[in-house]
């Protein structure tokens, strides 16, 4: 199963949470499969879904699931620790760890070789920390979300990747509906 | 007299700031701590600049207004965060950054990204305000507003002189 597939299996359970999605092809493809306002779709800036994530979480009181890649969180991998001591029970990070740089063309990462992000993320102080086959994602993510508690997951998967439009909505819509929507729904 | 830490704080709650994040410089040292000890302010330590901007990314979409506390040094490590998030996106982003490498500065290698610090700030449009006497604080109240009125990104460079050496 590889990182698209894993993504459609996810619909049901996340399609009516907010959901902050990483570059590249991730976010093009929730875009292609459930597009909502819900959806907040990075166009730039790698790394920083679980951030914006976190950001949003501590916020307001809606779930925010962040869905992220190993190696963006290579990339940021300060996040962890900054996760882990600033606790918002209303977020979950879904790390969907295909060992593979898997955007610019597959090129492996350390995540698939020797460095295990659900040790680092534990290491980090991190509490409810869940690794899980691709198969199991959906049902993760929505135990997850019944446990009302910050958790990450560590979602392993093939690496490969489907062909997907890119999207052509601007930011400023994106960023704009998002905000909407969760302002409406903790009205 | 209240300090210019206190004021600065003010000014901060003033404009219903309530979500900071901080990456320290000795300079902010002191507005640092009171942060901590401000309770409408919620202080996220962040371990690098880009990482603390995502987080203010988040917060101000989730309708908590944001800020970030940082060095000068940040505006290298950060430029593509500036331009692909928050001012792609249009968020609004008040940053109180101490200008390391001006007059007084005792470290050689600040210098070095103090002469890049304006012209960086110049080329990606970042509305910026230089506070070298502790009276331009005077303007923070009116900066902040204007941040929050036009969702950009604005710098607000705070020397040595200004904080009365280190």
């Amino acid at each position: 199963m590889i990182r698209s597939e894993v993504i459609k299996q996810l619909i049901p359970v996340i399609s009516n949470h907010f959901v902050v999605c990483n570059i590249g092809l991730p976010s093009q493809e929730l875009h292609m499969l459930d597009d909502q306002p819900t959806n907040f779709y990075m166009l730039g800036t790698m790394g920083l879904a679980s951030s914006i994530g976190l950001g949003l979480a501590l916020a307001q009181k809606q779930k925010i699931i962040a869905i992220d890649g190993d190696g963006s969180v290579l990339t940021n991998f300060g996040t962890l620790p900054t996760i882990a001591n600033n606790v918002a029970d209303n977020f979950i990070l879904l790390i969907i760890d295909n060992g593979s740089y898997g955007s610019t063309g597959d090129q492996p990462t350390y995540a698939g070789q020797k460095t295990s992000l659900a040790a680092v993320a534990s290491a980090c102080g991190c509490e409810n920390v869940i690794e899980c086959q691709a198969e199991e994602a959906a049902q993760t993510v929505q135990q997850a979300l019944d446990s009302n508690q910050m958790t990450i997951i560590v979602c392993n998967c093939e690496s490969g990747n489907i062909k997907v439009p890119v999207i052509e909505m601007d930011p400023v819509v994106i960023r704009d509906r998002f905000m909407k929507k969760l302002e409406q729904r903790n009205a | 007299m209240a300090t210019i830490e206190d004021r600065i704080l003010a000014d901060f709650v003033n404009n219903d700031i309530e979500f900071v994040t901080t990456v320290p410089c000795k300079q902010l040292a002191g507005v640092i701590a009171k942060l901590e000890s401000c309770d409408s302010i919620y202080h996220i330590p962040s371990n690098k600049e880009d990482e603390g901007m995502g987080l203010c990314a988040g917060a101000f979409m989730g309708g908590k207004r944001p800020a970030i506390i940082m060095q000068n040094t940040a505006i290298g490590v950060t430029i593509n965060t500036l331009v692909t998030l928050t001012q792609y996106y249009r968020m609004p982003l008040p940053m109180l950054i101490s200008y390391r490498g001006e007059l007084g500065e005792p470290v050689a290698c600040q210098a070095e990204m103090a002469v890049h610090t304006k012209a960086l700030l110049a080329q990606l449009h970042i509305p910026t305000y230089h506070f070298h006497q502790q009276e331009d604080a005077s303007e923070l109240d009116a900066i902040l507003k204007y941040t929050f009125m036009c969702n950009k990104p604005v710098a607000i460079l705070t020397d040595a002189t200004f904080w009365k050496g280190y």
